[in-house]
């Protein structure tokens, strides 16, 4: 099976997944609109859907320490992709997905990948979602993931979405719906550079008692790349929910972090928080001071900020 | 040794103002201590930066052993060994305190290295090797994790600027300790700016820096004899006055 791998694929496999060969477990690889290997295992179904393209992924309830790996990977220029993705996560289980995309165009029209995934998180489950996008080549690379989370009683997820090189242009949407006692954390990274553009777009319904969500989202805008930040957080119940955004501009960059907190509950308590600026001239300056060039010291701080 | 000749410097800025230290003369030997102190807004944190190259000298001349670094920047002067500690650090969001420290003490620096150099200033390694440099450390903390950023290097010079701030009483005699030990066991220029007696105590040489004006390294004996009798009746610790007492005894003198 692995010989359908070539290198390019590897290399974007190892970007987006950190894997270097098909993976032993759970897992359904993608590429160029084709799925080219799958494997279900005794606890986690995959099968492909019968109406458009895209798979269903059932955990059966219980299950822990498994995880399931989704990789998509385009490497044939010119190609749009679109695809639909359901999880069920069952009761009680506690699993890592890792999706992700790796775009290599080196052709002069654009490559794009919508994928829709949308994930039932059950009852007492918990579920580590981690979603990298990485992209190279000359021609453009487009992705615009979204991404729908119901988590049920006493249920929580972490999302850790990262895009740090190579995507042209992105439109992320995020939408969560929780109910009585669950929990999600999302993770955000977000590195853009030359003319790329951004937008990311999280919208969290705290629909259920005791119910919380925290955001912590850190980006960095070099040369002239845009970026925009939606966040919106509905308190529906008693719940907290806690907004942190962070952004370093750089050159001729411009980023926007736009929140919309609704309060719809006496007991809601909900904060954003939201920063923008350049790297402060104290921290190089500290870096230098240490013997790092100004170069160096940069690269140290956006590696930092963005780890 | 490292010479400071007729430096002056005035900020960039709006139009003609008086320069914030004007013709600084200064001879700082090797294996020596000096204690810099003097009144708030004189010019100490400034002489500091125009050492390390973070304020650069409108005029006048900088030398490090016979080497003329006045145009070096900061990062140049870093890797011929001078090291400055902020009197306020930066904090950095993502960046650990075992990062700092690898960064400062380059790659001969280990597990162990790391662990002894937190314990020095007075921070259990295993609560702050992972910790980021962010917002949620206290100001203690973060003076502390700047020091230790200093002791990781190997320098020639290295400048403290009001290492003791923020820092409790019995941790500040840990501290004294640490500085006379970095004295005895290294052959560096130390220089540190302080207002503690604790710290003078251990200067061979005190530099008075008041008004933007630098005036000549007077033995500790002699200066704390001047501090001391003036004080007789006041707590032990000069105040401003005090100090602005003592200039005045120096310019006299
Ligand atoms: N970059 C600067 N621009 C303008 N004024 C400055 C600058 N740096 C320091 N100053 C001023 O110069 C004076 C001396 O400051 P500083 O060297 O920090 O004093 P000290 O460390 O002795 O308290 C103060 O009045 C301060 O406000
Ligand atoms: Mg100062």
């Amino acid at each position: 099976m692995s010989d359908t791998l070539g290198s390019i694929d590897r290399r974007l496999l190892d970007e987006i997944a950190s894997l270097h060969s098909i993976p032993q477990g759970a897992h359904n690889i993608r590429k160029n609109g084709k799925g080219i290997s799958r494997n279900s295992t005794a606890n986690i179904e995959i099968t492909p859907k019968a109406d458009k393209p895209g798979i269903d992924v059932v955990i059966r309830p219980g299950t822990v320490n498994e995880s399931v790996h989704i990789p998509v990977i385009l490497s044939e220029s010119g190609l749009t992709d679109v695809v639909y993705n359901t999880f069920e996560v069952g009761e009680r289980s506690d699993v890592l997905i890792v999706a992700g995309c790796g775009i290599h165009n080196s052709g002069l029209s654009d490559s794009r990948h919508d994928g829709v995934h949308e994930f039932i998180v059950r009852k007492g489950a918990h579920m580590r979602y981690v979603e990298k996008h990485y992209g190279e080549g000359q021609g453009r690379r487009i992705l615009n993931p979204v991404t729908v989370v119901h988590i049920e009683e006493n249920a929580s997820a972490e999302l850790e979405l990262v895009q740090i090189r190579g995507v042209d242009s992105t439109d992320r949407e995020t939408r969560i719906s929780l109910a009585k006692g669950a929990r999600i954390v999302i993770t955000e990274r977000l590195l853009t550079s030359g003319d790329q553009v951004a937008e990311s777009r999280i919208t969290i319904d705290l629909n259920g008692e005791d119910s919380t969500a925290q955001v912590i989202s850190r980006s960095v805008a070099k040369d002239r790349s845009q970026q925009v930040f939606y966040f919106t957080l509905n308190g529906r119940n008693r719940c907290r929910g806690h907004v942190q955004c962070d952004s370093i501009v750089m050159d001729q960059s411009h980023v926007q972090s736009i929140p919309e907190v609704g309060a719809y509950h006496s007991e809601a308590q909900l904060i954003h928080e939201a920063a923008i600026g350049r790297i402060a001239g104290e921290q190089l300056l500290k870096l230098m001071s240490l013997g790092l060039t100004e170069e160096e010291a940069e690269a140290t701080i956006l590696e930092g900020f963005l780890a | 040794m490292l010479v400071l000749k007729h430096v002056s410097y005035t900020p960039e800025g709006n139009g003609p103002t008086d320069p914030i230290l004007a013709d600084a003369n200064l001879v700082l030997e090797e294996g020596r201590l000096y204690v810099i102190t003097g009144p708030n807004g004189g010019g100490k944190s400034t002489l500091a930066r125009l050492i390390m190259g973070i304020y650069r000298a409108n005029s006048g001349q900088i030398i490090l052993d016979g080497e003329d670094i006045t145009d070096l920047s900061v990062d140049e002067r870093a890797r011929l060994g001078i090291g400055y500690a902020f009197q306020q650090p930066p904090r950095f969001k993502g960046l650990t305190v075992g990062r700092l420290l690898r960064l400062a003490g380059g790659s001969r620096l280990g597990e162990s290295e790391i662990s002894s150099l937190l314990l020095r200033v007075g921070l259990c390694p295993r609560d702050y090797v992972d910790r980021e440099i962010d917002s949620t450390l206290s100001g203690g903390e973060l003076k502390r994790i700047e020091l230790a950023s200093i002791l990781a290097r190997d320098l020639k010079v290295a400048v403290f600027d009001e290492p003791e701030a923020g820092i409790d009483l019995w941790s500040f005699r840990r501290l004294a300790q640490t500085f006379g030990e970095l004295h005895e066991q290294s052959n560096a220029t130390i220089v540190i700016i302080s207002h503690q007696e604790r710290i003078l105590e251990l200067a061979d040489d005190i530099i008075l820096v008041a008004d933007g004006r630098v005036e000549t390294p007077r033995s500790k004996d002699e200066v704390l004899a001047v501090i001391r009798d003036e004080e007789a009746c006041r707590c032990s610790l000069p105040t401003e006055e005090g100090i602005e007492e003592h200039v005045g005894y120096f310019r006299q003198h």
